[in-house]
């Protein structure tokens, strides 16, 4: 059995037993397809706090959670806060209760941007069949790159994960399999620090195992609609003839039949075509102003509106999402005649569409969305006749983003951005 | 209640019954025809609380009475009975069922009591007029096309028929717009009309209206309040509640110095610009007018799908001029001329361009271009 060890990256064509013969490392793998498999998932073990025990190395053996104020959610906790039990999404009050001598931080996402690029430079030295999933994770096809480095997949994969970790300073996970869906599932299986792979021969035999709800997109209400047709594990879903499946389940029983058997031909594409762009904000406190919320509004359309640019997209579809106390979710969207990427036209329908909320709140938290997405050049080209003014708030928000470019985020505001 | 009616008859009464009541509602009540029978005549009347219409025809009554009944089945039902049928409706008052006889079919439909239907309350006219069908059907055909779907500014989703100062002297005037496009159709203000309050009538009262007016001869009663408007033959009786809002200033909207002249053969215009946009795949199809002495060139380009061009004989005397415009939008506009050629009036490619039937100002309309 073909083993590499992750430290000296020294090769054999058996495997050693025990530690690695030239530099007694124990962290060998071994696997028989280990050479042969070129689709990987990378992610980074608890990106935005190893970020934070980086830059202050006193840090390192606390309990560190980063995520927004009292009120806000777990966004990633490292691993001494997870054997407390926090995990992200969670409420950060509750956080606190499992782990109270935790140091909360609040998110400098221009520092993990900043980190993020720096891994992706490191990624673009291998190959450019790179699919970013988020800044911390990523897909590689190495598919026919092991003459051009001399290398196979395997190799190249442990020399970035060490040099992610030499010229970042974070760790990461690697998993190494023939598709998408199972190097994602396989990155996850060695968490922190891990190199896993699942071959093609141990694929059926693996996925028979494990839960539905490993399967990507299969969430709360997915396993409860299968566990109602009696599918519990994969070896549920293998029962199930194709026909019957995409009968009950429709696109998605076909989807759950290829991916069942392990079958996933979707491609590692550069850029997975963006579905909408959103941003949102969680209050301090829970309120029902709705001078407070228009403020928040304003500054949502305008981070929106920013994103759209900053990739040169326009969107018809307006979304206004607000979160009650009680957790659930009030959505409101209207589509335009006209895909838009300007805020003061993301801002105009939003606060149409609050206007129309009768609901008197009090909501925890307020986020505007951008859907329906088109290239730019199709935007904002027809001025309303109505609106006059229109066509000169949109020239007034063209100059303040060039002025925005030149000397900076904060050189030029609106007065209502600071409500 | 017991009547025997014509199939023809019924059939148009339970159509127009069929049309108002809202396909999805909450209220079981709403989705029934009201059929009162009295003297020697039937009514059928329907309602979805902002529209209400009344049928009123001759019908042999030999029990009076009144129930309701599912329009929409109703409608099915007599639909689907031979032609020349007579159609017997008896409500025995004690069964709940309304039984339908024709022929040999015989159905029994549930029914719910008069007394739930709503009846729509009378209003104070404030202006009565009559006009003649003709000129409804050309002040509504004309406009329909630019009302706005929007939600956001509901006071958009409706014709503005109003009192104005015309070409030639005071008018009754129709005006819809989008915010895209605009139309101002005018009309001889008819005697009696002159106080009227300026309403918006809302989009499906138009559409209920058109139904009223396929008779050349047919004289149209017209009685409109702040909040209610009424059109009255002697058979049908439309009542809609009007939209509570306030239309914009469309005026300022119109432009008036547009100095560069288009004049064109709005079929073959429209054809032209149909035929280009075919090469557009989004949605919004940009089409590109080139103007240059006599001469029209029509050009789409969209980079994914091709390209197209059309060059079209004209008289343009002006500066030479590119704008651009939603081809949707051209093709509304260029249909609604029917007699002479299409003028358009141009200012420049950022301004809302003017189009009218050759000198008539009876029936402007406006366009907003679009940046290509």
């Amino acid at each position: 059995m073909p083993a590499l060890c992750r430290d000296c990256l020294a090769t054999f064509e058996t495997a050693p037993t025990g530690r690695c013969p030239s530099c007694r490392s124990p962290r060998l793998v071994a696997h028989d397809e280990l050479f042969a498999l070129p689709i990987a998932h990378i992610d980074c073990d608890a990106f935005y706090a190893s970020v934070e025990k980086r830059d202050n190395p006193a840090l390192r053996d606390q309990p560190v959670i980063v995520g927004g104020g009292k009120r806000g959610v777990v966004s990633t906790c490292c691993y001494i806060a997870r054997i407390k039990g926090v995990r992200s999404a969670m409420p950060m009050f509750q956080a606190l209760k499992l782990c109270p001598d935790a140091v909360v931080i609040r998110p400098r996402m221009e520092t993990y941007v900043a980190a993020s690029r720096q891994i992706r430079a490191l990624m673009e030295e291998l190959t450019p069949a790179i699919e970013p999933l988020s800044l911390d994770e990523a897909f590689l096809d190495l598919t026919g790159t092991a003459r051009l480095h001399g290398a196979p997949p395997a190799v190249l994969l442990a020399r970035l994960i060490r040099r992610i970790e030499a010229e970042v300073g974070v760790s990461a996970s690697i998993g190494l399999s023939h598709n998408k869906f199972l190097a994602k599932i396989a990155s996850d299986l060695d968490k922190p620090k891990g190199f896993a792979t699942i071959g093609r021969a141990e694929t059926q035999g693996f996925l028979a195992a494990q839960p539905v709800r490993l399967i990507w997109g299969v969430g709360a209400a997915g396993q409860e609609a299968l566990a109602r047709a009696g599918i519990r594990t994969i070896a549920d879903l293998l029962r199930w003839d194709r026909k019957d499946l995409g009968q009950r389940f429709g696109q998605m029983g076909d989807r759950l039949w290829h991916l069942a058997r392990g079958e996933d031909n979707r491609r590692v594409t550069r850029d997975a075509a963006l579905k909408s762009i959103s941003n949102e904000t969680t209050f301090p406190e829970d309120t029902a102003d709705r001078d407070l919320l228009d403020g928040h509004l304003w500054r949502l359309a305008e981070k929106t509106s920013d994103r759209a640019k900053a990739r040169d997209l326009a969107g018809r579809t307006v979304t206004l999402k607000l979160r009650r106390a009680s957790f659930t979710l009030l959505t409101r969207r209207h589509s335009l005649r006209e895909p838009t990427q300007m805020a003061d036209t993301l801002y105009r329908t939003a606060r149409e569409l609050l206007a129309q909320v009768t609901e008197p709140g009090p909501f925890r938290l307020i986020g505007v969305g951008l859907s329906d997405l088109c290239p730019a050049d199709h935007a904002d080209r027809t001025p309303d006749l109505l609106d006059p003014d229109a066509a000169r708030r949109q020239k007034a928000e063209r100059a303040a983003d060039a002025i925005r470019r030149k000397f900076g985020p904060e050189s030029i505001l609106k007065g209502r951005a600071l409500r | 209640m017991k009547i025997s009616i014509e199939r023809a008859a019924l059939l148009k009464a339970v159509a127009q019954a069929q049309s108002v009541v809202e396909r999805r509602n909450t209220i079981p009540i709403l989705a029934n025809v009201l059929i009162e029978a009295e003297g020697d005549t039937a009514s059928f009347r329907a309602t979805d609380l902002d529209i209400e219409v009344v049928d009123k025809g001759p019908a042999v009554v030999e029990r009076p009475g009144a129930t309701t009944v599912q329009a929409v089945m109703l409608h099915e039902i007599v639909r689907k009975l031979p032609d020349g049928a007579l159609v017997q409706l008896t409500d025995d008052g004690a069964s709940g069922r309304l039984t339908v006889q024709a022929g040999r079919s015989t159905f029994h439909l549930a029914t719910l009591p008069r007394e739930d239907f709503p009846v729509m309350a009378t209003s104070e006219y404030t202006s009565n007029f009559s006009a003649p069908a003709p000129v409804l059907r050309r002040l509504f055909d004309k406009s329909k096309f630019a009302i706005s779907t929007e939600e956001t500014r509901y006071y958009l989703n409706g014709v503005y028929m109003h009192v104005a100062q015309g070409e030639d002297g005071q008018a009754l005037r129709c005006v819809a717009t989008d915010g895209h496009r605009l139309a101002r159709i005018d009309a001889a203000l008819p005697e009696g009309a002159a106080d009227m309050p300026g309403v918006i009538v809302p989009r499906k009262t138009v559409g209920e209206l058109r139904k009223l007016l396929d008779d050349d001869d047919m004289q149209i009663a017209v009685s409109v309040s702040e909040t209610k408007i009424r059109f009255a033959t002697p058979q049908i009786t439309l009542t809609s509640k009007v939209i509570d809002g306030t239309f914009p200033d469309y005026s300022r909207v119109i432009p008036t110095g547009n100095a560069r002249r288009l004049e064109v053969d709005a079929a073959e215009f429209a054809k032209a610009v149909d035929r280009v946009a075919t090469v557009s795949s989004e949605r919004s199809r940009a089409v590109k007018l080139s103007l240059d002495e006599d001469r029209l060139v029509l050009s789409v380009n969209a980079p994914d799908s091709g390209a197209a061009e059309e060059e079209l004989a004209v008289a343009y005397g002006d500066e030479a001029l590119e704008i651009g415009f939603n081809a949707k939008y051209l093709l509304e506009i260029a249909s609604q001329v029917d007699r002479e050629n299409a003028v358009f009036l141009f200012n420049s490619s950022g301004d809302p361009t003017l189009m009218r039937e050759g000198n008539d100002t009876s029936a402007i309309y406006v366009v907003m271009p679009m940046r290509v």
